[in-house]
């Protein structure tokens, strides 16, 4: 709201608030600082600052041992990196088929119960979403035991929650009339779905898949770090032995395949939507 | 006129209009699916001993055990969540600047590609990666999880807030501009008015996935739940690993909610 202040001898200066909502704006934002700072200090309680101040020599000590990459390791790498896309690529395939059914279950439009159905459907995803995959992989290899199936699957987990979320509330947002029609035809019930659902939440369908494989590739690069495969394992075998000039390479390795999978989801997702 | 009889059947478009690229996306996914599958190397003695102990371990999940060690449980989410709400604040202080200058419509083409390449470079690299590095330049500790999801955040938030002041409405801008209006007083009353709604909601759903990760990052030793959740694995507590996953989980959908209240009043 505009206050014009009292007019003084240079004419009415103009405020942007009310001098009550400037001071609610202000005790706001003293607030936050307040408690940021006293989130740092409660954070830094055993930082030992000694550690922190040496970060430039150590920074400078480290880039000396990351440089030059230990390029003729490559070789060793071709075949976690040949995992490390299975694991995204399986994992992702096996988020849709689970988190399809569940986003249908989600959705207010087509879950069979509001009141039973739905609210189980939105903890799944819920707990799906709020664990991350390493968590997951985690879990898993310490019960299908370490290697690349552990990672299907914690990608999968992972995934359901992100999938199902996105899909449901594009189910959500369908034109009720389309399916209207296609029901007056005397279509059934899973002839509704494929003819009067499913063909509108297609491109967004693909554009969810698309993305979330973009994301999977990143984040099974370093599921290896907990055993659970592709190209973190090597990762996490050279951090183990300090042999920086591999990690050196092996971030590379990580940055190229990220990169490229970013251009082809963009790509794909550019040319269905 | 041509003598193709009509069709009986009515089927529906196909997602790719092109049939050749079509069959060769399928054949290609196929084989690939064929490659990708035999080559997995799977233990199946191994996931078949894994059933058992599957069964034992969903067992050895309930009850959660929130008292056995709840010290280091409390201390934990103390490091996560403060991490959280510091790493978000530095975070948005420093991205809020970056994303004007990464706006094409605000900065001039050299400060433009700078402040791109930095998002480029903070947007390539995962949580983990950067944790890890991190961890051996500062040490172990919340201070390096800290600054691993400080500079996480830079790279979401300047993208998105750089996108939404491109996709702003000219007009307001320009007539702010034309009242003779400095730049500073340009940016303060034509675009920041504009961004700030979705800014907030970006800055809080950003805070959301800061403490999702806060639970992630200590297993490389950059503090939080995180290292005591990796503790209770490693140690076969899995009564309180459930503890600490029904906390996380709780913590996550609180924020969502709270997230969600607080973006339908603002926006």
């Amino acid at each position: 709201m505009m206050i014009p202040a009292p007019s003084g001898s240079q004419g009415p200066v103009w405020r942007r608030r009310a001098p009550r909502a400037e001071l609610a704006r202000f005790a706001g934002w003293l607030a936050l600082v307040a408690l940021t700072v006293f989130c740092f200090e409660l954070m830094t309680r055993g930082t030992i600052w000694a550690f922190f101040f040496d970060a430039p020599r150590q920074a400078a000590d480290l880039a000396s041992r990351m440089v030059p990459p230990r390029w003729s390791y490559i070789h060793e790498l071709w075949w976690p990196l040949w995992e490390t896309l299975n694991i995204a690529t399986l994992g992702t395939l096996l988020a849709l088929a689970m988190g399809v059914p569940i986003a249908f279950l989600a959705a207010r439009n087509t879950t069979p119960s509001a009141t039973l159905v739905r609210p189980l459907a939105l903890l799944v995803i819920a707990s799906s979403r709020s664990i991350n995959s390493l968590i997951w992989a985690l879990l898993l290899v310490s019960v299908i035991g370490p290697g690349a199936l552990a990672g299907i699957f914690a990608i999968a987990l992972r995934s359901i929650g992100f999938i199902g979320k996105l899909l449901y509330e594009a189910i959500e947002e369908i034109d009720a009339s389309q399916v209207e029609a296609v029901t007056a035809t005397g279509a059934s019930g899973p002839q509704v779905l494929v003819y009067g659902i499913w063909p509108q939440i297609l491109p967004a369908f693909a554009g969810i898949s698309v993305f979330r494989w973009d994301i999977n590739i990143r984040e099974s690069t370093v599921l290896g770090l907990v055993g659970a495969g592709g190209i973190g394992l090597q990762l996490q075998a050279s951090l183990n032995v300090l042999a920086w000039p591999q990690v050196t390479l092996i971030f590379l390795v990580i940055l190229a395949t990220v990169v490229a999978s970013e251009w082809v989801s963009a790509r794909v997702r550019h040319a269905f939507i | 006129m041509s003598a193709t009889p009509l069709p009986q059947h009515w089927r529906p478009p196909p997602l790719i209009a092109n049939a050749r690229l079509r069959w060769c996306l399928i054949g290609g996914g196929a084989v690939y699916l064929l490659l990708a599958l035999a080559s997995l190397e799977v233990n199946w003695q191994r996931v078949l001993d894994g059933v058992p102990r599957a069964a034992r371990l969903v067992a050895a999940f309930f009850p959660p055990d929130f008292a056995s060690r709840q010290a280091d449980i409390i201390e934990g989410m103390i490091e996560s969540l403060t991490m959280t709400v510091t790493s978000t604040v530095a975070g948005i202080l420093i991205s809020v600047p970056i994303g004007i200058g990464a706006a094409r419509n605000v900065a001039p083409l050299p400060i433009y590609l700078a402040c791109r390449a930095i998002i480029a470079v903070s947007r390539s690299f995962q949580e983990i990666i950067i944790a890890i590095v991190l961890v051996a330049l500062v040490g172990f500790g919340p201070l390096a999880g800290f600054l691993t999801l400080s500079f996480a955040t830079i790279g979401f938030l300047s993208k998105l807030l750089a996108e939404d002041i491109e996709d702003i409405d000219p007009s307001p801008a320009e007539a702010v501009r034309a009242t003779g209006a400095s730049w500073l007083q340009w940016l303060n009353y034509g675009i920041q008015p504009q961004v700030m709604p979705r800014l907030i909601g970006l800055a809080l759903y950003r805070l959301d996935i800061n403490f999702r990760e806060s639970a992630v990052i200590g297993i490389v030793g950059a503090g939080g739940i995180g290292a005591t959740l990796n503790t209770a694995i490693d140690r076969y507590e899995f009564d309180s690993a459930a503890a600490i996953l029904v906390l996380i989980i709780v913590i996550v959908m609180a924020a969502e909610y709270l997230s969600s209240w607080i973006r339908g009043r603002v926006q």
